[in-house]
């Protein structure tokens, strides 16, 4: 190829958002990132307690609370949040992730107070009661089917990879819950599980969007500042030590048509260490980013060992709203009659020769360039904004990070991305393997 | 629960109107409309290229998307791969029966790299036979896994059984005709098809409009060409008929879709049609979502959207839900289209599905992203943004009695063409006491 079609990037474009954060008597964290130009607002409240708070027999419950936080509370009956969000032009979700559970809403500007009201309203007192415990099993229960249990790749590889690498039950345990355990959920459980976790302590309110911040603390004040005062509980114990030789899982999934195969090996601390784990996130990108990548361009368009390949930090995917111990992912799918054992292979070549060489000053420019891009995507939605900086303020106490992140993630090196890859060993791996049990 | 006095609901503050972003437009030499949108709101550029592919193979089209960034004369599909990222974007297409849609996302100071790429595929792509069989068998195997999945199969039988002969009767080609096309066909295809008359460019995002237009004009003004003017035939309506049992023996859920008229996107009872969808089953705050999941806890996401596609419209509704309440949830679902058909809405259910419905407009466009989106899909129905003004006002409008109309006229369950892929051996006898079934 010509080298005239080379571009040499500039420096990356950093974000400069504004970011205002404060803590009510009560204890709430609150994040104010305004802009005032924007037609609409996005609500985050993160709550610190994801599903490794779980407690054992009651597998699933910390996404199960995150439904029945929306059963009602106080002031408002069954329905009413839907209809109050939804009502003033806006929309709403919840999920749950591994350590922290969030809740949001993004409306036009007018409707801030009113979604402000609803969350303090279920902050102070959900409306739990046998019904609509039994009535959101049941759609947990569907959702389940839907997403894990009857499709191809159900769960693979979040809920598979979990209990091969770690041996505790918070690590390990399916998160989406044994529908044993659902079954056995009760009222006196949610309410204990709310008293404990969903205390304002342990929780962070962002908002961004169109908003002047002296008009959006007055409301936080008014609608959250008498949310009863609860501190945080002990965070939960995960430590656990890494890997000192492979472990391999393989399983039949009875409705898939090609086999697939994921492997991971421990980060550093995403918190105490995040210059140290910058690298390996940078990694991830070098190795699957693409058909530039040095993974797809081998395994896919070279060797047609895979047909996609995938590459992450965080069992879900997003590498800013994790606790230790994690973990970066590779995953492939394979064609039918594919060897894992060869991917897998074929991975240990490639992380060593990079471990060897390091990635070029071109290749590592341009991977960095797409990450700020996608950085920068992501923030241009004001929900998604909020998140990060809610999560931010939740993990590191330091939502202000977000801007620094391009830069931060521009400053790492070749020789720390080398030595990230380099860790890559097969002694340290997790590994679980997908059999086709369908056939085509 | 709190024992606190009752708060009362904060009031939305008076709306904000909609606010058009600045753009201008210019149709080049070769027919190619471009549109430029400024959003300046982070340094990024969105660029949306809709192109008509009316009576294409849908095989040969997916094919032809899949590998259009391949190769061309001058640079291989890494080196595309590699320019892209450099400039921290990326560069995809898909098809559906009515065009090819090219996104392509980049750091505003990369815009004129992406559209150099872009012009030299549209130019000078040359499907390299390697790479072409490569991307070949990647596209087989991803449809090989769609199809393997319930709500595809359910989806597939409904558009079979909808459009007949019409080309929207296939969106997931067969596989095993994906893996028989040859690279000469897509060339050929390419040479024909991927022309400049009758397309149109919409670029999005931290610019300058004229600018913008003037060098999408330099850099693809040497796309040139004229295709055969093809024009997407009027798909045929949904028309009643029995419930179509696709047997799926083991399966853990049924899924339930069916298809009923609607009028087109510019059609005055259109935004009419939307509020009625709303009030059905196209939002969480729907009586079907109400009650088929809050109240039942039958399905896990309910939905039902309104369709439009250049050669008609269509709602389709979907639920998968588990196979031992399969019946009921068919009676449910009949009920609420039967209610909606038959008896007007209650005023504030249609003022609660018209602030969703303009406030979605408000939330959908606040981004680069969201804009581009909704900019691309209109142009290629002809129209541009200001379409969503008349929108706005034409949902504003709308009364009580304009929606009853709407859904007396297009809503009623005895006008859905109506499949369920389940396990016949345990649901048959159910559903064919609650309607004709007939064995798929």
């Amino acid at each position: 190829m010509p080298t005239s079609h080379l571009t040499h990037p500039t420096q990356p474009p950093r974000t400069g958002y504004r970011i205002e954060r404060f803590t009510l008597d009560n204890g709430l964290r609150v994040v104010l990132a305004p802009e005032p130009d924007c037609p609409v607002t996005g609500v985050a409240v993160v709550y610190g307690v994801g599903i490794r708070a779980e407690p054992q027999g009651r597998t699933g419950f910390a996404h199960l609370f995150e439904h029945l936080m929306f059963q009602g509370s106080a002031n408002l009956e069954k329905f009413a949040h839907f209809r109050h969000v939804q009502g003033a032009g806006g929309t709403f979700n919840g999920s749950t992730h591994l350590d922290y559970t969030r809740y949001i809403q993004t409306v036009p500007a007018n409707a801030l107070e009113r979604v402000l009201f609803l969350e303090a309203d279920r902050m102070r007192a959900p409306r739990i009661t046998p019904e609509t415990l039994r009535n959101q099993v049941d759609v947990v229960k569907e959702e389940i089917r839907v997403n894990v249990l009857n499709r191809p790749f159900g769960g693979f590889p979040w809920l598979r990879l979990p209990p091969v690498m770690f041996d505790t039950f918070p690590n390990a345990h399916d998160g989406y819950g044994s529908f044993t355990d659902l079954d056995a959920a009760g009222v006196e459980d949610a309410e204990e599980f709310f008293d404990r976790y969903y205390a304002c302590g342990n929780a962070v309110l962002c908002v961004a969007g169109g908003f002047s911040v002296e008009q959006a603390r007055k409301l936080v004040e008014r609608q959250f500042g008498d949310v009863p005062a609860r501190p945080a509980p002990s965070a939960p114990v995960l430590a656990e030590p890494d890997l000192v030789e492979a472990r391999h899982h393989s399983y039949v999934d009875a409705a898939a048509p090609t086999p697939a195969v994921a492997a991971a090996w421990r980060v550093p601390d995403p918190v105490a260490d995040l210059t140290g784990y910058l690298p390996y996130v940078v990694l991830s990108e070098v190795l699957t980013d693409g058909a530039s990548s040095r993974l797809v361009s081998r395994l896919v368009l070279e060797e047609r060992l895979a047909t996609g390949v995938s590459g992450y930090v965080g069992f879900m995917g997003d590498p800013f709203d994790v606790l230790d111990p994690t973990a970066l992912l590779l995953q492939a799918n394979l064609p039918a009659g594919g060897s894992a054992e060869r991917v897998l292979g074929v991975i240990g070549e490639e992380t060593e020769r990079l471990a060897a060489e390091g990635p070029s000053a071109e290749e590592l420019s341009r991977v960095q360039a797409r990450m700020t891009a996608l950085l920068l995507r992501e923030g241009d939605t004001m929900i998604d904004r909020a998140t990060r900086l809610a999560v931010l303020e939740l993990q590191r106490g330091e939502p202000a990070l977000l801007n620094e992140l391009p830069a931060l993630l521009a400053s790492v090196t070749a020789e720390q991305v080398g030595a990230a890859a380099a860790t890559l060993r097969p002694h340290r791996r997790a590994s679980v393997e997908v059999v086709a049990g369908r056939d085509r | 629960m709190s024992a606190s006095a009752v708060r009362p609901l904060p009031d939305l503050e008076p709306a904000a109107p909609l606010v058009l972003p600045r753009q201008a437009e210019a149709v080049l030499p070769s027919g190619l409309t471009v549109i430029a949108i400024a959003r300046r709101t982070t340094p990024l550029v969105e660029a949306r290229l809709w192109v008509p592919m009316a009576e294409v193979d849908i095989a040969e089209g997916a094919l032809l998307a899949q590998t259009l960034f391949s190769g061309t004369g001058t640079r291989s599909a890494t080196g595309i791969a590699e320019e892209t990222q450099a400039v921290g974007g990326s560069l995809n297409c898909g098809a559906s029966p009515d065009r090819w849609l090219i996104n392509g996302d980049c750091l505003a100071s990369g815009l004129d790299r992406l559209l150099e790429v872009l012009a030299d595929a549209l130019c000078d792509a040359r499907y390299p036979d390697r790479e072409f069989s490569v991307e070949r068998d990647r596209l087989a195997d991803r449809f090989r896994v769609s199809l393997s999945q319930p709500p595809t199969l359910a989806r597939t039988a409904l558009l079979r059984r909808v459009y007949g002969d019409h080309p929207y009767a296939v969106e997931t080609p067969d596989p095993e005709r994906v893996g028989a096309v040859e690279a000469e066909r897509v060339r050929d295809l390419h040479e024909r098809r991927m022309r400049p008359d009758g397309a149109a460019l919409v670029l999005v995002g931290d610019l300058d409009p004229e600018e913008a237009i003037e060098l999408a004009g330099r850099r693809l003004g040497r796309w040139t060409g004229s295709g055969r003017k093809v024009t997407m035939p009027p798909a045929p309506s949904p028309t009643p008929g029995p419930l179509l049992l696709v047997d799926r023996p083991g399966t853990l859920q049924s899924s339930l879709r069916f298809a009923l008229p609607a009028p087109g996107r510019d059609h005055p009872d259109s935004a009419a049609m939307q509020l009625a969808n709303l009030v059905f089953g196209g939002y969480f705050s729907s009586r079907w979502t109400e009650n088929l999941r809050e109240d039942k806890g039958y399905s896990y996401g309910p939905g039902s959207v309104v369709d439009h596609s250049l050669g008609g419209s269509a709602v389709m509704i979907a639920a998968d839900v588990a196979t031992e309440v399969t019946a009921p949830a068919l009676v449910e679902t009949l009920y609420e289209l039967g209610r909606i058909a038959t008896l007007p809405p209650e005023p504030e259910e249609v003022e609660q599905a018209r602030r969703y419905a303009i406030g979605g407009i408000m939330v959908a466009t606040a981004t680069q992203a969201g804009l581009a989106r909704f900019a691309g899909t209109l142009a290629g129905f002809g129209l541009r943004l200001d379409h969503l003004a008349l929108r706005v006002e034409r949902l504003a409008a709308a009364t009580v009695e304009d929606v009853h109309r709407v859904a007396s006229t297009y809503l009623g369950p005895g006008r859905a063409t109506a499949v369920l892929l389940g396990d016949a051996e345990r649901v048959e006898r159910g559903v064919a006491s609650v309607m004709p079934v007939e064995i798929g």
